[in-house]
């Protein structure tokens, strides 16, 4: 829709990563191993790293290359590391033939949807000229034009995040620790 | 590139509603939640090539509670394991009728 001169090597790049996303997508919700399908998240992941740079968010990306196929996956890891999940019993854990029928036809049923809404028409007024966030990266560099009206427009909501962020902490915190009286274990 | 964005989106969200119906490992079926968040924050970040810079914001919302909800969960899910020894959520059936 935007950059009307696309050169071929974005063209495959783009294409080439979103099918990275989509296979690795396909191999992470079928393999029975709670790591491996771990690893496999950590590649869609990455892959949408590349879409965001290649979509003009670069700072996006950045942040889903460090904060979720780094931090999130990486405290994924450990409670699969803690809880020890390799134990014959808890791989087999697919659910019988009609939830996967019942799946298949929801999630079909789901991208039915998605193409109908993509096929609706925008209102022209809203559409930003061509290029001007590529432009405006270019002019400002990757954080500025992203900063501005985070500290402006959204600040209460980044403030609350704050909060929210906090709240996460100490629920974590309250609900991993151990209690004495129960011996648990 | 705004169809091909919302194309890999919709199939990547798509996968994760399925994973989410076939698995029955806790972990895994909220890796498959994590994945939807990913496919949305897609559709967002291609949005805001076209209509402006407030969808990437709005990515950098979803990014940080999708850590909060990450901490919290795992921790409700080892308190769960503590207290059931397994993650298999056929196990867990206490609000079954």
């Amino acid at each position: 829709m935007t950059h009307n001169n696309l050169s071929l090597f974005y063209v495959f790049l783009f294409y080439f990563f979103g099918l990275v996303a989509i296979i690795s997508a396909l191999v992470f919700v079928t393999r029975k191993s709670p790591v491996a399908a771990a690893m496999w998240l950590v590649s869609v992941m990455f892959s949408l790293a590349v879409l965001y740079v290649l979509l003009d968010a670069q700072f996006i990306g950045t942040m889903q290359v460090l904060v979720y196929a780094g931090a999130i996956m990486v405290v994924f890891l450990f409670v699969i590391m803690l809880l020890n999940l390799g134990h014959p019993s808890e791989l087999a854990d697919a659910r019988g033939v009609w939830w996967k029928l019942a799946a298949g036809g929801v999630g079909l049923a789901m991208l039915a949807q998605v193409f109908a809404v993509t096929k609706a028409q925008v209102p022209a007024a809203f559409v930003l000229p061509e290029n001007s966030l590529a432009n405006q990266v270019a002019r400002d560099g990757a954080i500025a034009p992203l900063a501005g009206p985070l500290f402006h427009e959204y600040l209460l909501a980044f403030e609350v995040t704050s909060v929210l962020l906090l709240a996460a902490i100490v629920g974590a915190v309250v609900l991993g620790k151990r209690k004495e009286r129960t011996n648990a274990r | 590139m705004l169809a091909e964005s919302l194309f890999f989106s919709a199939v990547l969200f798509t996968i994760g509603v399925i994973g989410v119906l076939t698995r029955r490992n806790a972990i895994i079926i909220f890796m498959c939640v994590e994945l939807m968040l990913n496919a949305v924050n897609l559709t967002f970040v291609a949005f805001a090539q076209v209509y402006g810079v407030a969808g990437q914001i709005f990515v950098f919302f979803v990014m940080t509670v999708a850590a909060a909800e990450a901490a919290v969960g795992l921790a409700i899910i080892i308190a769960l394991f503590r207290h059931r020894q397994t993650v298999n959520l056929s196990n867990i059936n206490l609000l079954k009728g």
